[in-house]
């Protein structure tokens, strides 16, 4: 299977070394400064600095106790929940859809469903601020919903896409032949077989949602400041060893949905492996 | 109906069939399409509503019209050649009373004072001098008199300018361009041309930022394509971590790690490489570091599935035919790259060119992006018309740019370049 079976000559070697060692390189980079904040939040001294003068728990303490942190991880959670069930149920439907329609127009639609993602994070911000203000949705949850639901739901129709594609349409003709009504056939054919594509929609969406913050930097009162959205004013002002607790909690989430998403790849190609 | 069924089934069977068919499949597309809908019509509000309402903004000019509704009038047959004529002034004059005792002079000062500077001065000053509304033909001297900004044409043009409905003075400002007071187009002063150097800026560390991420992502791509699957699915972890983990995470990972007294900085000097602190912050370095941290994954996945799709055969196949190593790679592994290479780097200098909370962080004034002007005269000056048309630009070049990367990943599949 491997390559490595064709390297015969010096020069190859020494190429394949030179990649080995370039790419341990570029690991590092990616993954270093995300293990090295790590510690500090475990630091008993407020200074981020190596090596820690003692361990200690003060600073998750400080995020726990502290109403402005508990309130931004509670309004990302509000936010981040509600705009994944939002762009479910709308990717769903549309990615159900967009796999039967047929006309030369799909590629057009499509484009314009996927546009939220390529659109640069500023000009939808500038646009929903103009557009949002007169009609009271600034500094409103609502309003940050409905923003996070249109940036989520394009990865909502991707993964969904993807699931349906590999989806054998006989089984909904089977069904139908045997007497399922539509909704029937749904529920009990087509939902369990594209469940872990939906189930890695929601994640997608989740993240997207969970790591926003440059329409909540322009939408977002006091009330509705989110994790993300405190750590930049964190940043800004003073980066105390309270943010490193708080990207600690940020990362954890991340690896969980990692994992998630990783696990249901696994699954899905097992059962892939295994099946018809 | 019954005739035509009974007909069609003595004479021809196969056309009510298939129209019977043509009709259950226009339900089926019908259906279809009223899936789609809803999510449309929710974009539609939610996001190309308030795009469009955006680029409306960078052309519309209502201040003038709505404070100064006679003046515009009055001018409306003005040629500009010479100043306008008494009514003009009448009617300037009466609008400036009007706006005054309504408080909305400011609105026109503000408006106005873009388009030439000190306008401000000229109109609040006007505003608070005029006592009474001038005696029918006087008011020409009694404005003269007031501010002598009056007698001048590019004063008058400057309102005529403005008057609207729809102007292209900010599109123009976005790009350092102006009209002079006869109408032509011309650079604008040295003090407001500061535009083509920040889209400049963005284009260039936009560029610098990809060229890193292929320089580093392609060997990482290229190890994990070759390497059988269980180790190279273990060290997919180490790209797909970071690409998870929170932008706000990674980007503070950066700050402390880079900072004086940072992890970077006590190393070196602990290791007496050097003797002073390095500032690798809060500079073009650390904007350039900490984004193709960021961007890097988006150039290492779509490089590493175009890798993937090359057979092994094709290199055992030149080595065979006697093509030395370098020269099967430059010939016929490379160029099977091309099209991940391009989406890669389209992709990655896309995001580029819209960073913004990055920038804004570990970047210092003079390495702050477009779309960090673009939230400053939103947010800040509330200078709308100018925002959106930087905006609009900025978009311009992402949709050209998007549209580019469509036709690339065309036949590739449509989650290529996205996460995953």
């Amino acid at each position: 299977m491997s390559d490595n079976s064709s390297i015969r000559t010096p020069s190859q070697r020494i190429a394949w070394t030179a990649t080995i060692v370039v790419s341990t390189l570029v690991f590092i980079f990616l993954i270093a400064p995300i293990l090295a904040i790590m510690p500090l939040s475990f630091s008993s001294s407020s200074y981020l600095t190596y090596p820690l003068p003692g361990l200690s728990l003060r600073w998750y303490d400080d995020f726990v106790n502290s109403p402005r942190w508990m309130n931004s991880l509670k309004n990302s959670m509000i936010i981040g929940v509600a705009s994944t069930l939002l762009s479910m149920v709308l990717g769903t439907l549309a990615a159900l859809g967009l796999a039967q329609w047929k006309s030369r127009f799909k590629p057009l639609v499509l484009a314009f469903v996927l546009s939220p993602v390529v659109v640069p994070g500023v000009i939808t911000a500038v646009g929903l601020y103009f557009f949002f203000a007169p009609i009271g949705l600034t500094g409103s949850y609502l309003g940050l919903i409905l923003a996070h639901t249109a940036l989520a739901t394009p990865f909502v129709v991707i993964t969904v896409g993807a699931t349906l594609q590999s989806f054998d349409t006989n089984l909904a003709r089977a069904a139908a032949s045997l007497g399922a009504s539509p909704l029937q056939a749904f529920r009990r054919v087509i939902l369990p077989l594209i469940l872990p594509g939906l189930a890695s929609g929601a994640l997608f969406a989740f993240a997207t949602s969970f790591d926003e913050v440059v329409i909540v930097l322009f939408m977002a009162g006091p009330e509705q400041r989110t994790l993300p959205r405190e750590m930049f004013s964190g940043i800004r002002e003073n980066i105390s060893p309270t943010i490193t607790a708080a990207a600690v909690i940020l990362t954890t989430v991340s690896v969980v949905l990692l994992a998630t998403l990783e696990a249901l790849r696994r699954r899905n190609e097992r059962l892939k492996g295994s099946g018809s | 109906m019954t005739n035509a069924l009974l007909t069609g089934a003595n004479a021809s069977t196969d056309v009510p069939l298939k129209r019977r068919l043509r009709r259950a499949e226009r339900t089926r597309q019908v259906k279809a399409l009223a899936l789609v809908l809803p999510l449309l019509l929710f974009l539609l509000f939610t996001f190309a509503g308030p795009i469009a309402g955006m680029l409306w903004r960078s052309v519309e000019d209502w201040e003038v019209r709505q404070v100064l509704p006679q003046t515009v009038a009055a001018l409306a047959n003005w040629d500009g050649k010479d100043l306008p004529d008494e009514n003009a002034y009448a009617a300037l004059a009466s609008d400036i009373m009007a706006a005054r005792a309504a408080g909305t002079i400011a609105i026109a000062a503000k408006r106005l004072n873009y388009a030439l500077n000190g306008f401000r001065t000229i109109l609040t000053s006007t505003g608070r001098n005029l006592k009474a509304v001038p005696e029918p033909g006087t008011a020409k001297e009694t404005l003269g008199k007031i501010n002598p900004a009056w007698r001048e044409r590019a004063t008058w043009t400057t309102i005529k300018d403005a008057s609207g409905p729809i102007t292209g003075f900010y599109l123009l400002a976005a790009l350092d361009l102006t009209r002079n007071a006869d109408g032509a187009i011309v650079a604008a002063p040295p003090d407001q041309a500061i535009y083509r150097d920040i889209f400049l800026r963005t284009f260039l560390i936009s560029l610098g930022v990809t060229a890193l991420c292929l320089i580093l992502g392609f060997p990482v791509a290229y190890l994990l394509a070759t390497l059988p699957p269980g180790r190279s699915n273990l060290l997919m972890i180490f790209v797909l971590l970071p690409f998870w983990t929170s932008l706000l995470v990674r980007t503070c990972a950066w700050i402390v790690l880079l900072q004086s007294k940072g992890v970077v900085n006590d190393s070196l000097l602990w290791l007496g490489i050097i003797d002073a602190p390095l500032r690798l912050i809060y500079n073009r370095f650390g904007v350039c570091v900490a984004m193709t941290h960021v961007l890097l994954p988006f150039m290492i996945l779509p490089l590493y599935s175009s890798m993937k799709a090359i057979s092994p055969a094709y290199m055992r196949a030149a080595a065979s035919l006697g093509a030395p190593p370098l020269t099967a790679f430059l010939r016929i592994y490379l160029p099977q790259t091309l099209p991940g290479i391009g989406a890669g780097s389209l992709l990655v200098f896309i995001l580029a060119l819209g960073y913004y909370i990055t920038p804004a962080l570990v970047g210092g004034a003079a390495d702050q992006m477009i779309s960090y002007f673009i939230a400053l005269y939103t947010t800040e000056t509330a200078n709308w018309g100018l925002a959106s048309a930087l905006g609009a630009v900025l978009l311009l070049a992402t949709v050209l740019l998007a549209l580019v990367y469509g036709k690339l990943v065309q036949g590739q599949q449509v989650t290529g370049g996205m996460k995953n």
